[in-house]
């Protein structure tokens, strides 16, 4: 690496990476009167959450394509509305398409009207998915706060214990019972419990298991369910905002500006430079250092401990558990450029500018998960598609149209390597989709694929994991991403964490930047 | 060496066993980190002398070897261990100990600088694991080399007399904690100056196709200096007496306690000497740093004990009375050189003052009744028995 040079200003607080987390991190932190550098190493903001041409005349939301997460509050406490953002589609519904019949719908959001599934899973629907509402509302405040720490006499952590145990025990006696009886389930069992229809079934499980290394019968995804409805209460349903998610990020990267936050890009962050056991600021690939006593990082734990701060300024101990965090991902994307508009066996138009699954049942995305826990992708994976360019037609070349689907599973590491399994992974792709979608395949112009390799590569994130590590029990809430760090503090002196990695996990929410802005701000450290 | 499946002969044989067991009188062998060891060979009194008289042979070729080597491998020990291995010379050795995050001790052992960027540790106990798992982000090559490399040490006041009988050119220059290699005939040693009596000693480090021919050669060489071999019991006196602690009597490695409270600090075990906050990042230091501002609560320390009776496994209470229990003996040991009743204990605060008084709760097994006395003891300095000649260069002829 270069010699240091110093730069003369300093900041109070210096933000790596400017994915959404940082931005939102950045954000709250200016509005509370801190000077802020955000140092992102892309030519442009928003990290996973960012839109880009991969076609001439195509734009697509690269990684992240729905918004569901981020709650109504923050996007209007921090007036995201100013700085350009609009939804195309506020309120998108959910198709579970079917190769054999008609679609299920589902509706939008879980109150919309059952249609396609048997009488008796038609009647059992709106009470399950009350429940699970009702569940999910009781975990949600956890959320939005800091974890406490368990084993200290600090009173704040023993009232935050307190206040998560009156919410659940509020629940009443019924719900709580259950609570506790399907937290830990496999979310197979649990839709055997309630449902008949495979294609139901299948839709409802795939929220479970996407974006997560689980198969449905893997236990915990129940878990990872309740925590997306919980994560889901108070923001908007399934949306799609004007411009991709990168229009969310620059709107954030505005409203980080208008509170006083500087924002750099095409500055990547060689290292986190230490003095005296605190941080001392970073010092960029380029050899420049920059001064700060704080430095929150929105990078991935992995690279964030052993890229940008390196083992030796860490215990043993610490380092074996960041390098034993799971995050390889499973998760690939794939975009066309369409001369015309796809037309999907029995869907109409409101659905089309909805939802659509490829997850005929429960069955099917076992089988699915079953070839990456061998290092192969499924040889029949499983879907989420968007038509972006029928709620926004600015994304596409009039008349032409873009598709966007998340595609599992393809694991990060291929027993035959993706090189030379890239071509394939893409033609099943293309031919699945065809199945459903007859013609689709002729009216391709231009294609993109991108899987956990090329995610990690492009974006950052060691795995291309759609959450930086799991989000498993063992990586969960009090002890995320690790033990020693899972209060956005880190055993560094002055250095946070704002990413994904951290509680409550990824998607496009900032729950985990505000939240870490708030420890930063707690800990009074200027 | 030894080709039986391990389900047959669970211990391993060192190259020395042969001779060993020829010279064995009273068949006392223990296993010892895999191995089979002596022991006695044949009275712990006699051994214990000529450690403080003569010469005399160890077999330590279990103690657990390690080679470190890499580009990286000095970063590596210094992130490894708490004192500042950059001090540390090619052809010299220092005592280290290393801890887990909390600042517990792991183990402790020796780090040879056998090149610019070539190390060996030597350990009690097997932990390649950590090892390893200390060796990411670092440019670094770790091996257990145990087996490649049979060992013997050789102390005693005529130890260095003995080694040039036997043809070691040189070895009176041979300063603490130097090392140097020697040939004699076809036989090459490498020699360092260390030892676990606190006397004059050598540690002799060779290929064990080579072992005996060399024991043989030490034995004929040695015979007018008084040489004799010696098992773990006579060593485990002179060990107490020069202050240094052995790993599963005065601490339990931070690996293998099954409670936290029951590991142990390097402060607490009076090695903050080893601990270096200044020489940058190492495991454990942060929990160590908050340890040091608290203060400990309790330490290690030496005691000087009324009467003649060692105060094996004994309580340690504030007062006569034995009403507050305030630590437990952890080694104790009559000491024929200094003819002292002397121990080390682990005693809470504020009691491990030096100068404090305590009683230690002793029982005394006489025909099988068993009998109990209170006896005063003194906090005192370690070690309790340190002869100028262990430092001298060149040692007196003797
Ligand atoms: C295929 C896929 C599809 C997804 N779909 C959805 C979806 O539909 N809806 C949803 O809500 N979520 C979705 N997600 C998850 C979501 O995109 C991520 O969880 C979220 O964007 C993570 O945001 P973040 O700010 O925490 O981290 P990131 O977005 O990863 O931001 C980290 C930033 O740090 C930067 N950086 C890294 N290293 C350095 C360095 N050395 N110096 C400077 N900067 C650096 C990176 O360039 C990046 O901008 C998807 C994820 C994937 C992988």
């Amino acid at each position: 690496m270069a010699n240091a040079v110093s730069t003369d200003v300093r900041y109070d607080c210096i933000v790596i990476g400017g994915g959404h987390n940082g931005l939102v991190c950045a954000a709250y932190l200016a509005r509370s009167g801190r000077s802020v550098l955000v140092l992102e190493a892309a030519e442009r903001v928003g990290g996973a959450a960012v839109t880009r041409d991969f076609a001439p005349g195509y734009r697509v939301s690269s990684c992240a394509h729905l918004l569901h997460l981020m709650p109504q509050a923050m996007i209007k406490e921090l007036d995201l509305g100013a700085y350009g953002f609009k939804l195309a589609n506020a309120a998108m519904p959910t198709t579970a398409l079917s190769q054999s019949g008609a679609p299920l719908a589902l509706g939008v959001g879980d109150t919309g009207a059952l249609m396609g599934a048997s009488r008796a899973d038609t009647l059992a629907y709106p009470a399950y998915a009350a429940r699970l509402r009702r569940l999910a509302r009781a975990l949600q405040p956890i959320m939005t706060s800091v974890p406490p720490r368990l084993g200290t006499d600090a009173w704040s952590d023993r009232l935050a214990l307190l206040r998560m145990a009156w919410r659940i025990r509020r629940l009443g006696r019924s719900d709580m019972r259950e609570l506790l009886r399907i937290v830990g389930m496999n979310v197979y069992d649990l839709l055997e419990e309630h449902f008949d229809t495979p294609l139901l079934k299948g839709a409802l499980g795939f929220d479970a298991v996407l974006g997560t290394n689980f198969g449905p019968r893997t236990p915990g995804t129940v878990l990872t369910l309740l925590y997306r409805l919980a994560a889901h209460e108070g923001s908007s349903i399934l949306a799609q905002p004007v411009g991709g998610l990168g229009a969310l990020s620059d709107a954030l990267g505005k409203a980080a500006i208008a509170a006083g936050a500087t924002i750099r890009t095409g500055a990547a962050v060689g290292r986190i430079s230490l003095q005296e056991d605190r941080v001392q600021g970073v010092v960029l690939q380029s050899g420049e250092a920059i001064a700060a006593p704080v430095v929150i990082s929105s990078c991935d734990p992995k690279t964030t401990f052993l890229g940008l701060l390196g083992s030796d300024q860490l215990d043993t101990g610490f380092v074996r558990r960041v390098s034993h965090l799971r995050s390889r991902g499973l998760a690939a994307k794939l975009h066309l450029a369409l001369d015309a508009r796809p037309s999907f066996t029995g869907l109409g138009a409101e659905g089309l500018a909805g939802r659509l699954l490829i997850a005929p049942s429960l069955e099917f995305i076992e089988h699915a998960y079953n070839h990456a826990k061998y290092g192969e992708f499924s040889a029949e994976p499983i879907f989420e598609i968007t038509v972006p360019s029928v709620n926004d037609p600015s994304l596409a070349p009039p008349g032409k149209h873009v598709l966007s689907a998340i595609i599992q599973y393809a694991p990060y590491t291929l027993a035959a390597g993706w090189d030379r399994q890239q071509q394939r992974f893409m033609d099943l792709a293309i031919d699945t989709l065809e199945r459903y979608a007859p013609g689709l395949r002729a009216s391709v112009s231009c294609t993109e694929l991108l899987t956990p390799r090329d995610i990690e590569q492009q974006f950052r994130i060691t795995g291309g994991h759609w959450h930086h590590v799991d989000l498993a029990f063992d990586q969960f809430f009090m002890v995320r991403p690790l033990p020693g760090a899972a209060q956005y503090q880190t055993p560094v002196a002055g250095l946070y964490l704002c990413g994904a990695g951290c509680h409550p996990g990824g998607g496009v929410m900032g729950a985990a930047g505000r939240n870490a802005a708030q420890q930063v701000l707690k800990a009074g450290a200027r | 060496m030894n080709n039986a499946p391990h389900f047959k002969q669970p211990l391993l044989t060192t190259p020395f066993h042969a001779r060993a067991r020829a010279l064995s009188q009273l068949d006392s062998f223990i296993p010892w980190a895999g191995y089979t060891t002596v022991d006695v060979f044949s009275s712990v009194e006699q051994e214990y002398f000529a450690i403080r008289n003569a010469t005399t042979v160890y077999d330590l070729t279990p103690m657990v070897k390690y080679r470190i080597a890499g580009p990286g491998a000095t970063a590596y020990l210094n992130r490894l261990v708490t004192r500042d291995v950059g001090k540390l010379k090619p052809n010299r050795v220092a005592y280290c100990v290393w801890c887990n995050d909390a600042g517990h001790l792991i183990d402790d052992g020796t780090i040879f600088r056998l090149g610019e960027s070539e190390y060996r540790l030597c350990t009690a106990e097997r932990q390649i694991d950590w090892l390893l798992d200390s060796a990411i982000g670092f440019d670094v090559e770790i091996a257990e080399v145990t087996e490649e490399i049979a060992a013997l040490a050789l102390q005693g006041p005529t130890s260095c007399a003995a080694l040039k009988d036997y043809g070691l050119v040189g070895i009176e220059a041979l300063k603490p904690f130097e090392i140097r290699h020697f040939a004699v005939g076809a036989n090459e040693v490498m020699v360092s100056r260390t030892g676990f009596t606190g006397d004059l000693g050598y540690e002799l480090w060779m290929r064990p196709e080579q072992a005996e021919g060399i024991w043989d050669g030490l034995m004929a060489a040695g015979s007018a200096r008084g040489i004799r071999p010696i098992g773990s019991m006579a060593l485990n006196v002179a060990r107490i007496e020069a202050g240094f602690l052995l790993p599963n009597a005065d601490f339990v490695s931070a690996e293998q306690t099954i409670y936290t409270e029951r590991a142990r600090s390097p402060l607490e075990l009076g090695l903050e000497w080893l601990v270096d906050f200044k020489k940058g990042h190492f495991t454990g230091r942060r929990a160590l740093l908050a340890e040091e501002r608290r203060g400990v609560r309790r330490r290690l320390v030496g005691l000087d004990i009324d009467g003649n009776k060692p105060a094996h496994n004994a309580l340690v209470y504030d007062d006569r009375s034995g009403k507050r229990e305030i630590g437990s003996v952890t080694s104790a040991v009559w000491s024929p050189t200094c003819k002292r009743n002397i121990a080390f204990a682990m005693l809470a605060a504020p009691h491990f003052k030096l100068g404090s008084e305590v009683w230690a709760d002793i029982y005394l097994n006489r025909e099988l009744v068993w009998e109990r006395r209170m006896v005063r003891a003194r906090v005192v300095d370690k070690p309790f028995y340190a002869p100028e000649r262990r430092r001298v260069t060149p040692p007196a002829n003797h």
